[in-house]
């Protein structure tokens, strides 16, 4: 099978993310916070997020080290996130992991991916795909109040 | 050596794999990731093939004609393993499953010697295998793992190195070849080291990554313990060796109970068979084994000096070119290195490099190496590794540098 990395995986938009990334840097304050690491890469990185008594994630932010994909995945993270309820999160974030294991085709089946469907592709690498779940594992891990997460 | 070519050919190497023909993501493969595994040798795999085809017998039980064949070329295998490593007889030569179940099996057994308060010394350029299993041992026993440093070439500092040898130093291991760095280190003088400032101690000697590439004498190093994986040597996963001498084999405790290694057995007490058996509980891996006797009669048939040769001239081709590369800092500068180039590039992370160079079929190792103290030595998450085997050619370095050029381009 020939793929083409660049569409797959190097687009555009996850090249600048990973150049610069949004809401990059510890959020003081954080209601939630979460440490995620990748043990067979190494990739590491913190989410905080603060939620308000309705529910409503106001603010988002991370750090971390990582690969472009990791550090785009959560750069887009945190600006979907924001001003989501943390239902609204859970299920995208059910979403966003079916995308990654190639289980949603986001041109044929509902969904609130919106610019998030530019993974569509990973799943065709196996071995980068938990470089791109591994800021939604943590933010998950967050909400559900597990310090540490890892991708294994 | 016997039978090495005067002129290295690499292209007649090359038809023994025949993996070199394959194609990754539709481009020809580029294999520069011998350190993680090398390719396996057609003479190997037939001989693995005709064992399972022909013959698959399990060995040392039956008195049939095909155990006995099975039996032979098992222990044929072992004869061939104790010339290559020039042990003095094949008792001292167990196998195991690779090398972590060589240096786990020595950690275990050999372990048991130990009390509270006795050193294990290891360097800062270990693989995990040769660091968790003697965390595991402190933890059983309450041993103390001390570390010998390494400076920013990746050397191990030898002062440093003998001012941790003691009395209480009991058990020293290092590797020979750092899978990370690529440094050859100073296997005599190190354990010249340690006879004379830690006499307690034995010394056990990692291979797993030596051994395709550096001849390997255990009386000449008069080394205790040593050991390396058949995979690493062009042969089957799954299959290593641990060659220990037979005075401390003998005294050490067998680690797993089972058929094979029984001398005879009732419910109120089982003694237990000679070496090298002890230690080889159930039934092993004959076709691996098998293979690893094809192996080793591969490398002797090009010769471990000429590989070595080539490798020489492949690594100072490939570090030339590489520090031709803007913003990319090579990892392993030591003086005496084999064919392990280690990178970072300011830009890209070593993961994105993966799988662009991936995507233009050349496969190099994008990540820690299972050397996770020594990436924080080094100040960087991971890196990118490229290895090169007695296969690779000049033409597949430029591909290299080439693809890496191309990843720089994409991340401008």
């Amino acid at each position: 099978m020939t793929t083409n990395v660049q569409a797959d995986l190097y687009q555009q938009v996850i090249l600048e993310h990973n150049k610069k990334p949004k809401n990059f840097g510890k959020l003081e304050g954080a209601t939630h916070t979460a440490e995620g690491f990748n043990p067979l890469c190494g990739d590491h990185l913190w989410i905080y997020l603060t939620v308000d008594f309705a529910g409503k994630i106001e603010k988002v932010g991370f750090e971390g080290s990582g690969c472009a994909i990791s550090k785009a995945s959560a750069s887009m993270m945190t600006v979907t996130l924001t001003g989501k309820t943390v239902d609204e999160a859970k299920t995208i974030f059910t979403e966003f992991h079916k995308l990654l294991l190639g289980e949603l085709n986001p041109d044929t089946e509902p969904h609130q991916l919106g610019k998030l469907k530019i993974f569509s592709g990973i799943w065709q690498y196996p071995a980068r795909v938990k470089c791109a779940a591994l800021s939604w594992h943590t933010m998950n891990g967050a909400l559900d109040r597990s310090q540490t997460v890892s991708t294994e | 050596m016997n039978g090495a070519p005067n002129k290295w050919d690499v292209f007649k190497v090359r038809a023994d794999f025949p993996a070199l023909g394959t194609l990754a993501r539709g481009k020809p493969l580029v294999y520069l990731d011998s350190a993680a595994t090398t390719l396996k040798a057609r003479s190997v795999v037939e001989a693995v093939e005709k064992h399972f085809l022909l013959g698959a017998a399990n060995v040392h039980r039956g008195v049939h004609f095909l155990s006995e064949v099975a039996t032979r070329q098992y222990e044929e295998a072992r004869a061939k393993i104790r010339l290559f490593l020039n042990a003095k007889e094949n008792a001292e030569i167990v196998l195991t499953s690779g090398t972590t179940a060589s240096v786990n099996l020595v950690a275990k057994s050999y372990g048991t010697f130990l009390k509270d308060g006795d050193e294990v010394l290891i360097t800062h350029m270990e693989h995990h295998s040769n660091i968790v299993p003697w965390q595991m041992l402190g933890e059983e026993r309450g041993t103390k793992l001390k570390v010998a440093p390494v400076d920013d070439s990746g050397e191990i500092i030898l002062e440093e190195f003998q001012k941790l040898l003691s009395p209480r130093t009991k058990i020293v291991s290092f590797v020979y070849i750092s899978n990370a760095l690529g440094t050859v280190n100073p296997a005599a003088e190190l354990i010249r080291l340690v006879r004379a400032h830690a006499p307690e101690a034995v010394v056990f000697m990692d291979c797993a990554q030596a051994v395709a590439h550096v001849p390997l004498d255990v009386q000449a190093l008069d080394v205790d313990f040593l050991a390396f994986s058949a995979h690493k040597l062009f042969g089957p996963t799954g299959t290593g060796v641990l060659y220990g001498k037979r005075a401390l084999l003998e005294k050490m405790p067998p680690v797993f109970g089972g058929g094979d290694m029984i001398r005879s057995v009732t419910f109120e007490k089982t003694t237990y068979a000679g070496l090298p058996v002890k230690f080889e509980a159930g039934t092993p891996n004959i076709g691996g084994v098998i293979g690893l006797g094809a192996a080793i009669d591969y490398v002797n048939s090009v010769g471990l000096e000429a590989i070595n040769a080539w490798e020489q001239e492949l690594l100072a081709y490939a570090t030339e070119r590489l520090r031709e590369i803007p913003g990319l800092r090579l990892i392993g500068t030591a003086k005496k290195k084999t064919a392990i180039c280690g990178f970072f590039l300011d830009d890209v992370h070593p993961h994105d490099i993966g799988s662009l160079l991936d995507a233009e079929g050349v496969a190099i190792r994008a990540g820690h190496h299972c050397t996770q103290p020594l990436m924080a030595r080094f100040g960087v998450p991971a890196t990118a590794r490229a290895s090169f085997s007695l296969y690779n050619t000049k033409a597949e370095v430029d591909a290299l540098v080439e693809a890496i050029r191309k990843a720089q381009k994409i991340f401008a």
